[in-house]
């Protein structure tokens, strides 16, 4: 098909699908007058039921606890696919030294690593209590490692990540999830539901298996990040060794 | 002004599908497709917010406070993170595109290889 054709075309059907979604938004509730009733009935009883002041992470892990099932799997496939693609054509090529930069850089740089691994992991942990919870924390984790190679520590990335732990943190993490949903099963429960002690709504140790299955997703999301970053990098570097980045 | 989150929404929608159908580099192309992606949080986040409702968190207010929709919102959060695979897995096969037909227009991607 040419361009012409193509643009035509798509002028065509823009218009039907403007009309479409005009007719769409025009039956919508008035922006800021929700009306529900699932929003106004999870936050009367998530705190309550659940123990968790994060209504949004109550929801995403208990009230819609199979979706974020096939979340992680989406993520787990796309990192999946990212190293099917990747991984194998760079088999064996060499790797790059140490890209020279400025020693004020890398001090910071580095300095800033603990910081914010201590950031994910605070995410990670109060994601029931406070706004976080395992994805965002999961992706502070994995971007306190991509500091590590901004800094210039392109051998140091590669020895805090190696391929095997990448890969296994990111298999516990998505299989962990289903292993504690089929842990719900055991105790009598639906697949996913929540058990073990709820704890004080607002302490750390509340929400029961909530709190693992957010473990958990934080494990898969940090690993998956991290695999992708690799995968991206090495990328960069075989290009820059060969000359052609 | 009630009906200008939904036509932010749909700008970004149609904004990035003219993006995608006239794109000449597929990182162009991928990149067009996260904005109209984007237009779906804005939709999402519009639809469950409550006038003069806080976030869905009750740490520091009283239970039983007006707050939005925590639904969507966790929906927004599954959009995010599949935004991010998706592009991730699509620029990777805009590497995988170069490195096998040394071009990135998608116009000259004419032989579908098995």
């Amino acid at each position: 098909m040419s361009r012409t054709v193509r643009l035509g075309l798509f002028a065509v059907s823009a218009a039907g699908l403007a009309a479409l979604l005009l007719w769409g938004v025009a039956g919508l509730p008035d922006f800021g007058h929700y009306v529900g009733p699932y929003g106004y009935v999870l936050n009367a009883v998530a705190v309550n039921e659940r123990h968790a002041t994060n209504v949004v992470t109550a929801t995403t892990f208990d009230y819609r606890g199979f979706d974020t099932l096939g979340e992680e799997f989406i993520l787990f496939a796309a990192g999946l696919g990212v190293a099917l693609l990747l991984r194998d054509v760079r088999e064996g090529s060499e790797r790059p030294v140490e890209g020279v930069l400025n020693d004020a850089v890398r001090l910071v740089g580095i300095a800033f690593v603990p910081a914010l691994l201590a950031i994910g992991l605070f995410i990670v942990a109060h994601g029931l209590i406070t706004p976080g919870g395992g994805f965002q924390g999961g992706v502070i984790l994995a971007s306190a490692f991509l500091l590590v190679w901004l800094a210039g520590e392109y051998r140091a990335f590669r020895k805090l990540t190696p391929e095997a732990g990448v890969d296994l943190a990111k298999g516990a993490g998505a299989g962990g999830y289903v292993v504690i949903g089929m842990a719900a099963l055991l105790l009598g429960h639906a697949f996913l539901h929540v058990f073990g002690p709820l704890g004080t709504a607002g302490k750390l140790a509340s929400g029961g298996s909530l709190l693992l299955l957010n473990i958990a997703t934080a494990l898969e999301v940090s690993a998956a990040f991290v695999l992708i970053f690799t995968e991206f990098l090495e990328e960069l570097a075989a290009r820059r060794l060969a000359g052609r980045g | 002004m009630s009906y200008l989150p939904y036509a932010l929404a749909v700008w970004l929608f149609v904004v990035g599908l003219y993006g995608v159908v006239t794109s000449k580099h597929l990182i162009h192309l991928a990149v067009c497709l996260v904005v109209m992606q984007s237009s779906t949080y804005v939709l999402l986040l519009t639809i469950g917010y409550v006038e003069g409702g806080t976030a869905p968190i009750f740490a520091d207010v009283p239970k039983g406070t007006r707050a939005v929709d925590p639904v969507v919102q966790a929906l927004t959060l599954t959009d995010v993170v599949v935004s991010v695979a998706v592009s991730a897995l699509l620029l990777a096969m805009a590497i995988q595109v170069k490195r096998r037909t040394g071009t990135q227009d998608p116009d000259q991607l004419h032989v579908v290889e098995g």
